[in-house]
């Protein structure tokens, strides 16, 4: 803590002019010492990436001004400097990553030009230096067989290699500071782990400062030495990351953690957490889904047959009425997929799908259009799920017009009762979907599908476009309508903590398939197949205290992939 | 099903909005300025007009512009600015016509291709890429050789000639929005055929029709002063602009005011809906807005 690496003072930047502009960050400072890693943590709008961009010069030229502050680095100011030294100040001495590893890489150029080009530029390396230098660093961040990865393209590679190579290119210049924009929110939970790993590893051998941007309290209990919160462009906390934990100070910094999820805080409760005071029992099953397989065909050309994916390989669950069933597991997994199987959004190749009895694979298109009735869906982002073109009272209204439920005044009433029941007012309805924040937006979603009583909701990541604060609105929402209408929920997640919330049972999957299977206690705590073990490990823990251990090695060329098995009375696990 | 499509096309700007917004763009409301002289032009004719466009020897044959005849007389005597005034009627009925025939046909064909998917989408698209792969004067040329010479053969073989654009760039759209989840809640809402395509993929397809619309005036204006120049179109004695050019053609040295004005008003038409078109763009598209 002896000497100061970066001294930012009283940044202000605003977007557009006049007294009506935004005030994107409003007087922040922050100090950071070598070696050491600042988060700064906030919810959406809150400033927190602009403010890292307005230090390396990168904010929109138009429409965006810095308008006060001084940030010094090496005994110059960031702020007052050309563009020209800028440019030799940002790869060299602060290396930035951002969080879309799919983007963030030229997709035209190879990993290697990419990689050595800041190298001979900055360094001023030669070619074969360059190249050498590169390998080194693919080397460091654990990719296999580096010559080979040099001559690849970005799309050759998967998002957890892709972030990677960008930390290579980050780190291949060593440089003081490495400002890490959200790194690990793109990917899933098992590579976001590694990810967090590789970059402390670096960071002990380089001595490099890293300001890591996050929303996530999970990443910053796990990566923070000092954290800095923020709301609304003002800095409302910051301290030592074990004392900002145990004792936040400021009432949003409480809010704030008290709205993260934490994996075990209902480790010995049985269901979920109850939210009325009698909730509805779980019942019959309303849904059973047996065998489900599907094959994406691949892109064939004119006169071949691209190679299939397979996305859902014998898929079989059953659903309950009051119950909510996770089907968790990483990207590609299949989750999504048999959502929107069990619903006949696709068609799926082989199974049954059986809701209240009735076979809907068997039925024809306008008996399936009558029992869509009976099951509705809320997606992951409430910002595409509404047609922007309608009105909120129309949109809520339209699953009840199309299956004739109520016209006229009566149909108003009931979506002016909807509105009211998801916790909006009954004169939103005139407004259009972009006039609402992504939380009320969802909750017209939810709004919407409640409309037709529905017996099963089909949820796909219904929370995960949200911040903190707002998801644990909506999951309460979700559990308070779950508990007072017994309606059955199929809720798709990455994401455990949230899981644990919500789920009575929960189906892990894997390339395709149920790996396990169970009542949400028995696998959460006591995981049988290593790949939920797995899984479990690697999600991070919002407890600075905590050390995560170690990550256990998967072996996928042994991971039990068969047929389930019952392992204890509803346990099953594969084989 | 009628009345609720005109309820749902309702935009999130409303129309008022999103006139005064017209008019605060430079290009918008240059091109609406034009447009609607045009428009007054075609309705006021008769009263703008000092001659009978038609009448001959209205003065003396080849007069040069003067106090009496603004932009002079042609060979048969007939007042120029009196032609041009009225031909201003032809030229709004060409290209309101020509785009409703290839706006209405284009949008039909890329809705229900798009929404259709599978091998009728795919037998669709291929006749439109068929008919894409001809130049459209070359289409426009074709339907008037089968359905003979006149102004209003014409304008259907305009009409004809650029329905594969707009039905291409309907299909593109429905193809985006089809994947958005706004439109699959729809589906696993139950919603129908009709409902699926009129009231979710339509409302989302008008805004840029009417983009391309109002830049396919000026395109279809062209075509058919270019037909009527060529003879094909515009017969004797109707005051059509493209059709005076070329009875201009061979007195271009005695009486350049014969070329000079029907060819400025047909240059002018074009800029002010090319304009409009941009305004229109940058109001109906929220991306551009927010800038």
């Amino acid at each position: 803590m002896s000497e100061t690496l970066l001294d930012v003072q009283g940044l202000t930047v605003a977007f557009g002019f006049g007294p009506g502009r935004n005030m994107a960050v409003d007087g922040l400072s922050f100090s950071l010492s070598p070696g050491e890693t600042l988060a700064i943590v906030g919810e959406s709008g809150s400033g927190k990436s602009v403010s890292s961009l307005a230090l390396l010069g990168l904010l929109p030229r138009q429409g965006a001004t810095i308008e006060r502050g001084t940030a010094h680095f090496h005994g110059r100011d960031l702020l007052q400097m050309s563009d020209a030294e800028r440019r030799k100040v940002r790869g060299n001495r602060i290396a930035m990553i951002f969080q879309e590893p799919m983007t963030s890489l030229t997709p035209v150029l190879r990993i290697g030009l990419q990689l050595t080009e800041g190298l001979v530029e900055h360094a001023g390396m030669s070619q074969k230096e360059a190249a050498d230098k590169a390998r080194e660093m693919l080397r460091l961040v654990d990719l296999d067989d580096p010559p080979r990865r040099m001559r690849q393209f970005p799309h050759e590679l998967s998002g957890g290699m892709r972030q990677r190579v960008m930390i290579a290119m980050a780190m291949a210049m060593e440089p003081d500071i490495l400002i890490a924009d959200e790194p690990t929110t793109a990917l899933d939970v098992t590579v976001q782990a590694q990810i967090l790993d590789l970059m402390r590893d670096l960071q002990a051998r380089f001595g490099t400062a890293i300001i890591l941007i996050t929303h996530d309290m999970g990443v910053v209990a796990e990566m923070a030495d000092r954290v800095v919160v923020m709301n609304n462009g003002v800095k409302v906390e910051q301290g030592d990351v074990k004392t900002l934990f145990a004792s936040p100070q400021d009432p949003y910094t409480r809010r704030l953690l008290a709205a993260v999820p934490r994996l075990g805080r209902l480790a010995e409760s049985q269901g979920p957490r109850q939210v009325v005071a009698e909730p509805s029992p779980v019942g019959e099953t309303v849904l059973r889904a047996e065998g489900l397989c599907k094959t994406f065909a691949g892109r064939g050309g004119l006169f071949s047959r691209g190679i299939g994916t397979l996305a859902m390989s014998d898929v079989s669950f059953e659903l309950r009425a009051g119950e909510t069933l996770a089907l968790v597991g990483e990207s590609g997994s299949g989750k999504s997929t048999s959502g929107r199987a069990v619903l006949r959004l696709i068609d799926v190749d082989e199974g049954r799908i059986d809701l209240q009895g009735v076979n809907l694979r068997m039925l024809g298109r306008s008996a399936l259009r009558k029992a869509r009735r009976g099951m509705q869906m809320v997606f992951q982002d409430p910002f595409a799920s509404l047609n922007p073109r309608m009105r909120v009272g129309r949109l809520v209204a339209e699953p009840m017009l199309i299956h004739a439920i109520a016209s006229g005044s009566e149909l108003e009433d009931r979506v002016a009762a909807l509105l009211v029941r998801v916790g909006m007012e009954a004169d939103h309805m005139r407004r259009y979907p972009h006039e609402f924040s992504g939380g009320q937006r969802q909750r017209l979603c939810i709004a919407r599908a409640l409309g037709v009583g529905p017996k099963v909701i089909v949820a796909d990541e219904p929370t995960s476009a949200l911040d903190v604060s707002v998801q644990a609105q909506v999951l309460e929402l979700m559990l308070e309508l779950q508990q007072s209408l017994g309606l059955a929920y199929l809720f798709i997640s990455h994401d455990m903590a949230v899981v644990e919330e919500v789920a009575h049972r929960v189906a892990v999957m894997r390339q395709g398939r149920i790996v396990e299977m169970g009542p949400r206690r028995d696998v959460l705590n006591s995981p049988r197949h290593p790949y939920t073990a797995a899984l479990l490990a690697a999600v991070p823990k919002a407890d600075p205290t905590a050390t995560r251990g170690k990550l256990p090695t998967l072996d996928l060329g042994t991971l039990p992939m068969g047929a389930l098995q019952e392992v204890e009375p509803g346990h099953w696990v594969a084989t | 099903m009628t009345t609720e499509t005109i309820d749902t096309a309702a935009q999130p700007v409303p129309s008022s909005q999103a006139l005064v917004a017209l008019f605060r763009s430079p290009s918008g409301a240059v091109g609406l300025a034009i447009v609607g002289i045009l428009v007054l032009c075609a309705i006021f004719a008769p009263y703008l007009a000092p001659h009978d466009p038609l009448r001959m020897a209205s003065g003396p044959r080849l007069d040069s512009p003067s106090l009496a005849h603004w932009m002079g007389t042609d060979q048969l005597g007939r007042d120029v600015l009196s032609r041009v005034i009225y031909g201003s009627r032809l030229t709004l009925m060409i290209g309101t016509i020509a785009v409703g025939i290839s706006l209405t046909a284009g949008l039909l064909l890329g809705l229900v291709a798009g929404y259709a998917s599978g091998w009728a989408e795919r037998i669709l698209m291929r006749i439109v890429d068929v008919l894409f792969s001809f130049t459209e004067i070359v289409i426009a040329l074709a339907c008037i050789a089968i359905l003979g010479v006149g102004l209003v053969n014409a304008m259907i073989a305009i009409g004809i000639a650029s329905i594969p654009f707009y039905a291409r760039v309907t299909h593109s759209i429905v193809l985006v929005e089809k994947n958005k989840p706004y439109f699959e809640s729809a589906v696993a809402a139950g919603a129908g055929h009709l409902r699926l395509i009129f009231i979710h993929l339509l409302p989302n397809v008008i805004p840029t029709l009417i983009v391309i619309g109002t830049l396919g005036v000026s395109t279809a204006v062209l075509a058919a002063a270019g037909l009527s120049f060529l003879g094909l179109g515009a017969q004797p004695p109707q005051p059509e602009w493209g059709f005076m050019l070329s009875s201009s053609r061979d007195l271009i040295a005695r009486a350049p005011w014969m070329m000079v004005f029907p060819g400025l008003a047909i240059a002018i038409t074009v800029l002010g809906f090319n304009l409009l078109g941009d305004g229109v763009r940058e109001v109906l598209d929220p991306r551009q807005r927010a800038r």
